[in-house]
């Protein structure tokens, strides 16, 4: 037990070092594409619900379907 | 006067639209000032279902945003629910929604209400979610939770002169934790994690199961549906979206579903967007799906009441379907008119394809060569055709 929780303080240590070294290894200046229009997860929102909504009217599957988005760090 | 699954489902489908809506731009700066009205028609298995929709979102601050949408839709036909057991369905849903979105540095805060009304059925949504941008931007997490609550009702008249039955009530929680990571400066992945919570009134009214009755000419005979009254589902997808050489995306995606009532899904799309100068986006998917059936379904039951809980709904039926569809954007007003800055009209037609592997069409019934639960499988062909126009200003 007592090596599970070193380890595991070992861990944390070693990620909140971790993190505090974390440099974006794609630059902002380099991410002109994934600013691009055509990668936006979803660029129509109320046709892709739209969409979703008339799929789950006829399947038993729901949820998980809507995409992360964000993230392109195009700012 | 659609499935009561259905209905539930316009709630949280309009509370990921309004979230996602959001989160589809970029981070930390609002979007442009935006209108969008939009047209859908849904044709297939006999019904008809159209569409009508007007959004319009306006900044405030630089910090917050407001968002309105009005949408009605409306359903005329018979379904093949309907055509096996009851009269014709005419009926009109309107659902209103409001959303307040605030940025605070690296945050998104949102939250939104929406309200869906039709003569027998009534739902309320609210939700919230946050999003956090971290490493460098390269990293988003989102955060969001909505609380549904419905009052089920079954007309029991006519489509003119309705007479309705209300029959219980029903709630449900949806968790979303979503993920998206730029891995080069071409890929970008997603994983979403979604929990969804139902208790009261799951089933619908509008459909039968139905048993062997000898005593009957069609030697079978028709009764109510009986469901769980709590359902917990699990759903995770993972996506990924990559940039072409020649300046075009292709994504892939897998979803994978099971819930408490046994179903398991798979879902799997492609999807490809091709942009001609800055002028034309299009887009062509491909979308495959497969499920099992609920534990408690079953297309014919050895007698009335044969177990505790009883469903012949088409979703819970074992199925499979595959999607195809194409869409074109057309950006036009480059320079501007008047306030707006620049808009788009939209073009988007799906062709869907649905087989069932154990649900059968007894509207065959009645013909000699076929003896109940000897009727063949149903399937059938969906036309979804969307015409939207966004104006920015």
């Amino acid at each position: 037990m007592r090596g599970l929780i070193a380890l595991l303080l070992t861990g944390a240590v070693l990620m909140t070092a971790a993190c505090g070294n974390i440099q974006p290894w794609v630059k902002p200046y380099e991410r002109d594409r994934l600013a691009d229009p055509i990668m936006a997860w979803d660029r129509d929102a109320i046709s892709s619900a739209y969409l979703d909504h008339i799929r789950e009217s006829r399947e038993g599957s729901r949820g998980a379907s809507g995409s992360a988005g964000g993230g392109c760090g195009c700012n | 006067m659609r499935g009561a699954s259905a209905h539930r489902i316009i709630g949280r489908v309009a509370a990921v639209a309004a979230l996602l809506l959001i989160r589809a731009t970029c981070a930390d700066v609002l979007p442009d000032d935006r209108a969008d009205l939009f047209y859908s028609k849904y044709s297939g298995g006999g019904m008809d279902i159209t569409g009508e929709s007007a959004l319009v979102r306006k900044n405030f601050t630089e910090n917050l945003a407001v968002e309105a949408n009005y949408f009605v839709d409306k359903v005329s036909g018979a379904s093949i629910d309907v055509l096996s057991q009851a009269s014709q369905i005419k009926d009109e849903r309107i659902q209103k929604s409001g959303t307040v979105e605030y940025v605070h540095d690296k945050t998104t805060y949102t939250a939104s209400v929406i309200s869906s009304v039709e003569r027998d059925y009534r739902s309320l949504t609210s939700s919230f979610s946050l999003k956090q941008d971290m490493f460098g931007d390269l990293t988003t997490l989102s955060l969001a939770f909505s609380n549904t609550n419905d009052k089920v009702g079954e007309n029991n008249g006519t489509a003119l002169v309705p007479i309705i039955s209300w029959l219980g009530h029903a709630e449900s929680q949806s968790y979303d934790i979503d993920l998206s990571q730029i891995l080069t400066k071409n890929l970008i992945a997603g994983v979403n994690f979604n929990v969804i919570t139902d208790n009261g009134f799951l089933a619908n009214p509008y459909r039968s199961v139905r048993y062997l009755d000898a005593g009957t000419p069609k030697g079978y005979s028709l009764g109510s549906q009986v469901y769980p009254d709590t359902r917990t589902s699990t759903a995770i997808q993972t996506e990924a979206k990559y940039f072409l050489p020649y300046r075009a995306a292709i994504t892939g995606s897998w979803r994978y579903f099971r819930d408490t009532w046994q179903i398991v899904g798979n879902t799997y799309e492609l999807d490809y967007t091709h942009p001609i100068s800055n002028i034309w986006i299009l887009e062509g998917r491909l979308r495959y799906y497969k499920q099992n059936h609920a534990d408690f379904y079953s297309d014919l039951f050895a007698y009335a009441n044969e177990y505790e809980f009883e469903g012949r709904d088409q979703d819970l039926a074992a199925q499979e379907n595959y999607t195809i569809g194409a869409k074109a954007t057309y950006a036009f007003l480059p320079n501007g008119w008047k306030i707006f800055k620049r808009a788009t009209v939209t073009f988007d037609v799906s062709r869907i394809t649905f087989h069932y592997l154990d649900f059968t069409d007894i509207k065959y019934y009645g013909l000699p060569q076929f003896q109940p639960g000897d009727e063949p499988l149903y399937h059938f062909n969906a036309t979804v055709f969307q015409i939207y126009m966004s104006m920015f200003f």
